[in-house]
């Protein structure tokens, strides 16, 4: 839930990146990171496995500038894809205000999408959320490579209600601040709206 | 969606108020008051050197998976936590399901002394908080969320 402190003058929002494992909701953070001037981020934080796959979350504080005087600060967070990391990615969408899903183009990683969407629908209400009432981004990641599943495709798929989507390739970084940028504003825009 | 959680400068300032005393009273190195999603609220004692915003996420992070095993447990939530260190212990309390209190303490101080100290603060953040709540409901406050008009937020992401 976001959060706004009068003395500080401060807009807090949480956003996080869902999909399913090695889709690269990690590699989003860390681009993001790379190309954030030092005075606009936080440290990044990635609590995973020796072989670094995320265990329970990543986290990026990043500062996107004043409005009307007060700072606006998004929290990133991703969530662990693994399948059996249920029980975490739960918790991890306590509280949220916008959601990306990074879905993994690849052809063979069609099923993998389907079961982390209906996951994250599911979970989302378990928290009392819905995901269509909450501000909602796709990116198709990995869109370089020659197994990549047509864009048609993905879209019938994957995004059915057609929310705001962005071709990505988030080792190159191509798509990677449309698509922060899409639900940042999603999320201010429904924050006013709300009011 | 619901509301956002608010904060107004008069709570804000008694908080650090009792962030403070609290510091004092149980001979602490700092305290930090943190939203239960992980927003840093108030602090005192020496938190220069603490990356605050990092550790208020990772609490937070830490008190979800510990709230996550109690369900499990059909237990209700945990209400405190204690972590010792070779230097530094933690001792971190929900405060009346709202927020989280955290008092980082060493030899100067125990953990007998944290937890009577606590206690008394955290009493005074739940009046606090329902302080605050209560404003937010009564929207006696003029909201900021008013204000902004689709310009401000396009200007924001304009490059």
């Amino acid at each position: 839930m976001s959060f706004i402190n009068y003395s500080s003058r401060e807009i807090n929002c949480k956003l996080v990146y869902y999909g399913p494992g090695l889709c690269g909701k990690t590699t989003n953070l860390h681009y993001i990171y790379a190309k954030t001037s030092p005075d606009a981020k936080g440290k990044m934080i990635s609590l995973a496995t020796e072989t670094e796959r995320t265990l329970f979350f990543d986290f990026l504080p990043l500062s996107l500038g004043e409005i009307r005087g007060f700072k606006t600060r998004f929290h990133l967070y991703t969530v662990p894809g693994q399948v059996f990391y249920d029980a975490s990615r739960k918790l991890i969408l306590k509280g949220v205000d916008g959601v990306v899903f990074v879905a993994d183009s690849q052809i063979e990683r069609m099923e993998a999408n389907i079961e982390s969407l209906d996951n994250l629908r599911l979970n989302l209400t378990d928290q009392g959320y819905d995901l269509n009432k909450l501000p909602y981004v796709v990116q198709y990641n990995k869109r370089d490579l020659p197994n990549a599943a047509p864009m048609d495709q993905l879209r019938e798929v994957l995004n059915p209600t057609k929310a705001p989507e962005f071709e990505a390739c988030a080792t190159s970084g191509a798509g990677v601040f449309d698509t922060l940028k899409a639900v940042a504003k999603s999320v201010l825009t429904e924050l006013r709206r709300g009011q | 969606m619901s509301g956002p959680d608010v904060m107004y400068p008069e709570e804000q300032q008694a908080m650090s108020l009792v962030c403070a005393r609290l510091t004092r009273d149980a001979n602490a190195k700092a305290v930090l008051l943190i939203g239960r999603d992980g927003q840093a609220i108030a602090d005192a004692g020496d938190v220069d050197e603490l990356d605050v915003t990092s550790l208020s996420s990772l609490t937070a992070g830490n008190v979800a998976a510990t709230g996550g095993i109690s369900k499990i447990l059909r237990e209700k939530d945990f209400f405190s936590q204690f972590h010792e260190g070779e230097k530094t212990h933690i001792h971190i309390t929900l405060v009346g399901g709202r927020a989280i209190l955290v008092v980082l303490f060493d030899e100067r101080s125990s953990l007998g002394l944290v937890r009577l100290r606590v206690k008394k603060s955290s009493d005074e953040m739940v009046r606090l908080f329902d302080s605050v709540a209560k404003k937010a409901a009564a929207k006696s406050e003029p909201s900021i969320l008013t204000e902004i008009t689709d310009s401000d937020i396009d200007n924001l992401f304009n490059d």
